[in-house]
């Protein structure tokens, strides 16, 4: 049996969790099939198409597609999973809200945000905020898997040449309707596949306070993040946050400034490469998890920091 | 209108959870349990619904063992009016959950649901979904703010991108952020009164609802532990370590 793949999209281009969902996905059963829903979409089709672990696209096409809403896709993929063995997307806000709609149609019990492939049943999860693993085996028939992202490769995005089939649309569902998407527009690496990512917490005190992390971030070319605290209290946009119920976020180097370190915020870090803490309370749990801490005032170490690095004849991009 | 909440009791978002020596699950003895916190936001949404005149009646509804009573009269004394515990031992699945929670809605046909976006313990986020599609009902995921414009809802969404505003038509299920609103505290007085307010009991059984796990848990692990780290007395110490030893700028 083949995998199924939900192709996250913006109708322009493949977005990129799609490309370490296929490396999930094939890790399953080399046979990956790509389903690709959206409108006006012919160019992602090509892109898909030509990566290496790409055997087949599906191709499905509507207006009611355009804007991804999981009553319209589901029906598709439940028409299209009859010939599949697991069906898979990324964990993220997409996979999220569209899997278990379908695994639901399909009376099946999904696996979601799995980190790990231990056989084609059997995966790692992280449960509790990551504060535990747990291996579990799927005894459904078919499998619906969401994979978290970070936990897998990109895959290849060229050296293939599936075919691609069109298939029918299903209908559309009339009681839901797509408004607006607010999307905010950044010169600034993705958060999620961020090489380097520096975060604010309550202790920046205001969203102007947060210009002393911007500086630093367009110096080392880093996104940046937020603990929850700094979004509800409304320093900064929800799309920041990192942790448990936000993002989850695995950079080279992380550095979280005036973040105390609540479970939930570890949740969504803690895997980091290297994670430097600055915080003016030494006690604080962020400490216990940091390579380098620096117990500090961050207002008086941002602008330090960003004079330092200004010295220094390179920076890696 | 009348809503249904569904509400979770859980390990507390503040305990320090730990994994049990033989690798079976969480030490869960003797540890602190609460209600899921965004299902606290799923309540207060349903009663400020209520308090500004637009809804009659409110359900709070959990799935689990005995004492997850417990969650549910926490409900009730922030102002849900009545009460449903649908009994089970073990592990429940979110898929079971949405089965059993489906029979409650052919019963009571409420014109929302409303449940957190997801559970602190199992983290799986599935059960508001898989109900929608039990229900073949809209679905309003992931809300920070909600509006209601007579039969219609407006919605806005947190997504990884920013925000998403859809509109759904009633009935429908919402998975509430946490960004909704901020929960209030039961009172005093209205704790005693809760006391005095309705809980019905069923069992899966009862609903006909086949509630055996399809996902076998075979091993639970404590995550990788990460190596101490050192302190640096300055910025210039920090930037030449990232530079020098970490080697990642």
């Amino acid at each position: 049996m083949s995998v199924l793949l939900i192709a996250e999209h913006n109708n322009k281009e493949v977005k990129p969790f799609t490309l370490n969902a296929i490396t999930a996905a094939s890790q399953m059963d080399t046979d990956v099939h790509v389903l690709l829903i959206g409108n006006n979409c012919g160019d992602v089709a090509k892109a898909l198409s030509e990566m290496s672990a790409v055997k087949k696209v599906l191709h499905a096409e509507a207006a009611h597609y355009e804007n991804y809403l999981a009553e319209n896709f589901a029906p598709l993929v439940v028409k299209v999973s009859e010939n599949y063995s697991h069906i898979v997307s990324s964990a993220n806000t997409f996979g999220k809200n569209l899997m278990p709609r379908i695994a639901a149609h399909l009376d099946i019990s999904q696996v979601s945000d799995i980190t790990k492939v231990i056989s084609s049943d059997t995966f790692i999860r992280p449960i509790y905020a990551g504060n535990a693993f747990a291996t579990v085996k799927s005894i459904d028939k078919k499998k619906c898997i969401t994979i978290r992202p970070t936990s897998f490769e990109p895959c290849e995005t060229s050296g293939g040449s599936a075919p691609i089939e069109k298939m029918e649309a299903t209908e559309e569902f009339t009681l839901s309707k797509f408004i607006k998407r607010e999307e905010v527009k950044s010169d600034r690496p993705e958060l999620g596949t961020a090489r380097i990512v520096i975060s604010g917490g309550r202790g920046m005190q205001n969203g102007e306070n947060f210009k002393l992390i911007a500086d630093i971030a367009d110096k080392l070319n880093a996104a940046i993040g937020a603990s929850r605290a700094a979004v509800d209290a409304g320093y900064i946009s929800n799309e920041h946050q990192v942790g448990q119920t936000g993002k989850v976020v695995v950079p080279d180097l992380y550095i979280a400034v005036g973040i105390s370190g609540a479970i939930q915020h570890l949740a969504g870090m803690k895997e980091s490469k290297i994670i430097v803490a600055i915080n003016k309370d030494g006690e604080a749990p962020i400490f216990s998890v940091a390579d380098y801490g620096l117990e500090a005032d961050l207002f008086e170490a941002l602008p330090q920091f960003l004079e330092e690095l200004n010295k220094l004849n390179s920076i890696q991009k | 209108m009348k809503i249904l909440v569904a509400v979770k009791r859980v390990i507390d978002y503040n305990v320090q959870v730990r994994v049990k020596e033989d690798g079976t699950g969480v030490v869960t003895d003797n540890v602190k349990m609460s209600s899921n916190p965004p299902d606290d936001n799923a309540i207060e949404e349903a009663v400020k619904i209520k308090e500004a005149g637009k809804a009659t009646e409110i359900i709070a509804i959990t799935v689990g063992e005995e004492k997850s009573q417990e969650t549910v009269r926490k409900a009730l004394a922030v102002g849900a009016d009545r009460g449903i515990l649908i009994k089970t031992e073990g592990t429940v699945e979110p898929l079971a959950v949405a089965k059993a929670l489906q029979k409650i809605v052919d019963k009571e046909k409420p014109d929302l649901v409303f449940m957190g976006k997801q559970a602190i313990d199992d983290d799986c986020n599935q059960t508001g979904q898989m109900l929608s599609a039990l229900l073949n009902w809209p679905q309003a995921t992931f809300a920070s703010k909600i509006e209601i414009k007579d039969k219609i809802l407006e919605v806005t969404r947190e997504i990884d991108e920013g925000l998403e505003t859809i509109e759904v038509n009633l009935p429908a299920i919402v998975t509430c952020d946490l960004r909704l609103n901020e929960p209030r505290y039961a009172s005093l007085p209205n704790i005693m009164k809760a006391k005095k307010k309705p809980i019905e009991i069923f069992t899966a059984a009862d609903l006909g609802v086949d509630i055996t796990p399809r996902v076998q848990q075979i091993k639970v692990e404590e995550p990788p532990k990460r190596k101490a780290g050192i302190k640096v007395a300055s910025v210039a110490e920090l930037v030449s370590k990232l530079k020098n030893e970490a080697k990642v700028i």
